[in-house]
């Protein structure tokens, strides 16, 4: 079954999963800026990743067939540096009209501190400005609750955002209803561990429904999969749900809410 | 909805997981007393959410993650690090680990 890989950092993958996703059925896939797992010291580091999320991995992805389009920012993990953020967020507007920019992420919050959520809103009000799509990333853990609320009142107190134009990622059961009544799309990340198990995504589309809702890998330099979705596919029909129902959540959502961005093409 | 699946077929298909992941949390409780160690607040936080299975009303695995949160409302004033611990830390300087 064809499907979209919405949530891949790929700049942390091997070129044999490249093969792996496009042979499982990936079409397309998007790779929000994050922490690479390290500080880096400068916004020149920057200045080279965002080439390589704009330039080099679509040139990578190319070769299996699948569609590459990324998301720029300063991951909130880096946020706490306020001068770097600030020099960060500045290396973006310019770099917005590349052909893949799908739009601002994955921005939000990590712990929960003031200067993350200082820069957590100049991220909205620079989507803002220039009319993108938002990814936001939701804090891990004991921080996902709090986090969550948090980031849902800074956007709904933008008046220039639209919540169906953000999607919030890495929900799970307890923040997922507050995100759908809200009018965000919502974004499950299958993790083996720290983030939301491929069995309990399927019980939250079985409660919740399949509006608004995609899954993806995030497959990073953490314990990820990135079969992680196509995993998820062949769980839903262990379930017994039929294929429509199946596609219409991993490559129509995903579709939908990338296509407002006007760049996303199949 | 109701799951697509007969019940009998979803238990055939999850009961033996299911069983085999409740006895890794006995043996972690197992050898974490055999340790010694009874006080950290991550296993606090875990065997005081143990009742809560045996709670009904199919909330069972939200009402444990709201359990494990934070509950405080503002932002705190700087970022002790970058991991999460799971739990609500005792100290702000206990969260360890790190995850992308």
């Amino acid at each position: 079954m064809k499907y979209i890989e919405p949530h891949g950092h790929m700049v942390s993958r091997t070129t044999d999963d490249y093969e792996r996703i496009s042979l499982a059925g990936c079409v397309a896939l998007s790779e929000p800026a994050f922490w690479a797992g390290f500080d880096r010291s400068s916004a020149q580091g920057f200045v080279d990743y965002f080439d390589q999320i704009t330039v080099y991995e679509p040139m990578r992805a190319a070769k299996y067939h699948i569609q590459h389009y990324s998301w720029l920012c300063i991951n909130p993990k880096e946020a706490e540096d306020m001068v770097l953020a600030d020099e960060v967020i500045s290396l973006i507007p310019e770099r917005l009209s590349r052909p893949n920019v799908l739009g601002i992420g994955e921005i939000g919050l990590n712990k929960n501190s003031r200067n993350e959520l200082t820069i957590l809103e100049k991220h909205i009000e620079l989507a803002a400005e220039h009319q993108q799509l938002i990814l936001v990333h939701t804090p891990h853990l004991e921080d996902k609750l709090k986090g969550t609320r948090l980031t849902l009142d800074a956007l709904e107190a933008h008046p220039g955002i639209s919540p169906e134009r953000v999607i919030i990622d890495h929900v799970e059961e307890h923040t997922i209803q507050m995100v759908l009544d809200r009018g965000f799309w919502a974004g499950m990340t299958l993790y083996p561990d720290s983030k939301c198990s491929i069995p309990r995504a399927v019980d939250m589309l079985e409660c919740y429904g399949t509006e608004r809702i995609w899954m993806n890998s995030a497959c990073d330099w953490g314990h990820s999969n990135p079969l992680a979705v196509p995993r998820a596919i062949l769980e839903l029909k262990r379930r017994g749900h039929d294929e429509d129902y199946i596609e219409n959540i991993v490559f129509e959502n995903p579709k939908a809410f990338m296509s407002q961005s006007g760049k996303f093409r199949l | 909805m109701k799951p697509p699946l007969p019940a009998d077929d979803l238990l055939e298909l999850y009961f033996i997981e299911t069983r085999h992941k409740l006895l890794d949390v006995a043996a972690f409780l197992d050898r974490m007393e055999r340790s010694g160690q009874e006080e950290d607040f991550r296993l606090q936080a875990l065997k005081d959410a143990l009742p809560l299975l045996q709670e009904s009303g199919a909330a069972r695995c939200a009402r444990i993650l709201e359990h494990f949160s934070d509950h405080s409302e503002v932002p705190i004033e700087k970022a002790p690090g970058k991991g999460a611990a799971g739990a609500v830390p005792t100290q702000p300087d206990n969260a360890a680990g790190e995850s992308a």
